[in-house]
């Protein structure tokens, strides 16, 4: 069989959630995702920008089938998630890491914590070992595999349940604003361990974030406003359009901002400055 | 009229394999009137810091007077402190609980002694000082946004009419605009009410754009005490504890080294684009 190209195709994806009210009856419908059609390639990095409330996570939920469609189809390594056949291959295929840290460790050691998931998957003993220091290696935390979770930092705690999916040996990891509660550091050492699972393991990242300066490193980035996916393309492409950006509540990295900034003050600066070093570089060219 | 804390300790398990320092010898004052960011990495005491201004943690050793009375002196009236010194926990939207927005943001002026009537006047105060309009005073406070969330509990606080308000990490998790609507609302209060603000933020961008002091925690400890540009100039230190300066920074450091007449200080967009401006027009002047 050929191998597939794609690892996650949403066509005309809805949802809705249903309020009900005191007797059961359908009192309201709220479409969060409304008609999304994508197509995810194996390797992608993908950044998902959109306001508090445009759908990002609704739809993120959908692709470890956590939530499966109202409306159309969302397939992940070629599997209909709508299929109840097909929910634990679709788990496996796709982890899932969210905003808290606190709120996905269970373990008190580190090393027994990433290796839930490989022993709940019925995996041997001796390989869930080998998968737990893999993986902890991965995100850089192999020094730390006997410590108890609840002595480690924000990142540190983040990167251990990063580490609990890895282990999974997920083609394609999803992360729902995984630095929002971090400190600079923190942040930092979390994009540096997705990117190095997406440049040297060749896992398939979808990122959802709000910090734009996260999100140049990404080879793709979907923005979502009202349930729909409004804009798609490179970085580049995405932040060179800083007021349609502003218009969906959303921002540019400040790199960006000022350069858009000195470009309307009148310095001939291209469009697209994404990176400090491009900025820099940029303005000696002209001065 | 202020803060002022004298040699203050304080120590986690004191006595016990767990004794941890989280305050070593603090000595600050906080000016009535001020706006102050407060940073460290996760774990430096800032958290620790912020409930001793209140009185929610006492002291292990050291004295806190506020206005000039010892707040650990007998028959002090800590409950008025409390309402005099609001404190916004992280992700204060989870300590709603009333059935509808305006219950919610009664509850405190209420417990506080004042009447229905007096109460539901601060109440309202407080929720159009956050930007919440009326239409939304009947409503339960978990059908809102994220960020309509986290203003409501806010508005809980001011409802209170506090002297200071502590904020740790308000805009957590919110999309760009809901952050820069919340920071504005504050600091527009600040400026109309001339309340001290003390904000507890990981972002350096926004603690560079909005206050005029800057407190840096480091291990217990107060590592830097200044306003922002003197403070960001210490951007390596600031990155061996944890920290970073904001974007800009880096971005004017770079230019200086690249022989750019600026102020490499500037840690604003608005100072940036100025500065990099000025030196634009220095150097069309001498060619």
């Amino acid at each position: 069989m050929e191998e597939r190209k794609e690892m996650i195709t949403a066509d005309k994806l809805a949802y809705n959630y249903i309020k009900y009210d005191e007797e059961g009856r359908e009192k309201e419908k709220i479409r969060a995702v409304d008609g999304v059609s994508f197509e995810v390639e194996k390797g992608d990095f993908v950044a998902i920008l959109g306001h508090n409330g445009s759908g990002k996570s609704t739809l993120a939920k959908h692709i470890n089938a956590l939530l499966t469609p109202s409306e159309g189809t969302l397939w992940v390594n070629g599997m209909d998630t709508s299929d109840e056949n097909n929910l634990w291959d679709v788990r496996q295929s796709a982890g899932m890491v969210f905003q808290n840290p606190d709120n996905q460790i269970i373990g008190t050691i580190v090393e027994e914590d990433v290796g839930f998931g490989p022993e709940n998957m019925g995996v041997p003993t001796k390989e869930i070992w080998e998968r737990v220091e893999e993986s902890l290696k991965a995100v850089n935390m192999l020094k730390y595999r006997h410590h108890s979770p609840n002595k480690l930092s924000g990142g540190q705690k983040q990167r251990v349940a990063i580490a609990g999916v890895v282990a999974m040996h997920p083609k394609c990891i999803v992360l729902d604003e995984p630095t929002a509660m971090l400190d600079p550091n923190g942040r930092k050492e979390v994009i540096r361990a997705v990117r190095a699972l997406n440049q040297v393991e060749d896992i398939t990242v979808i990122l959802i974030t709000h910090y734009m300066e996260e999100v140049i490193y990404a080879n793709k980035v979907l923005v979502m406003d009202d349930g729909k996916v409004v804009m798609q393309g490179t970085p580049r492409e995405i932040f060179s359009q800083v007021e349609t950006l502003k218009s969906y509540r959303l921002d540019v990295p400040q790199a960006t901002l000022l350069a858009w900034e000195l470009k309307k003050a009148g310095l001939d600066l291209p469009d697209g400055i994404l990176t400090r070093e491009e900025l820099v570089e940029a303005l000696c060219r002209l001065y | 009229m202020s803060i002022v804390l004298e040699n203050v300790c304080y120590t986690y398990s004191p006595g016990t394999a767990y004794e941890i320092h989280a305050l070593k010898n603090i000595n600050l004052e906080i000016r009535d009137g001020q706006f102050i960011g407060l940073i460290g990495h996760t774990g430096s005491g800032k958290s620790t810091l912020v409930q001793h201004l209140n009185g929610l943690v006492k002291a292990t050793s050291g004295r806190i007077c506020f206005n000039g009375e010892d707040i650990y002196a007998q028959n002090y009236d800590m409950r008025r402190l409390r309402g005099k010194v609001g404190l916004v926990f992280q992700y204060p939207e989870h300590q709603l609980f009333e059935v509808d927005v305006l219950s919610d943001v009664c509850f405190g002026p209420k417990n506080q002694g004042l009447s229905q009537e007096e109460a539901k006047k601060r109440a309202r105060e407080a929720l159009r000082m956050v930007g919440i309009s009326e239409e939304y005073e009947k409503q339960s406070p978990f059908e809102l946004s994220g960020g309509q969330k986290r203003r409501v509990a806010i508005a809980g606080v001011l409802a209170m009419e506090p002297e200071v308000l502590i904020l740790d990490e308000p805009t957590a998790g919110l999309d760009p605009r809901g952050r820069d609507e919340i920071l504005d609302q504050i600091s527009l209060l600040h400026k109309e009410r001339g309340i001290t603000v003390i904000l507890v933020s990981h972002s350096m961008e926004d603690v560079a754009k909005y206050v005029e002091r800057i407190i840096v925690m480091n291990q217990g400890e107060v590592m830097y005490d200044d306003v922002p540009r003197e403070v960001f100039r210490h951007y390596k230190e600031l990155e061996r504890v944890g920290l970073a300066a904001p974007q800009v920074t880096y971005i004017m450091h770079t230019l200086k080294e690249k022989g750019f007449d600026v102020d490499e200080d500037a840690t604003t967009i608005e100072e940036a684009k100025e500065t990099i401006l000025e030196a634009f027009r220095k150097k069309g002047s001498k060619t």
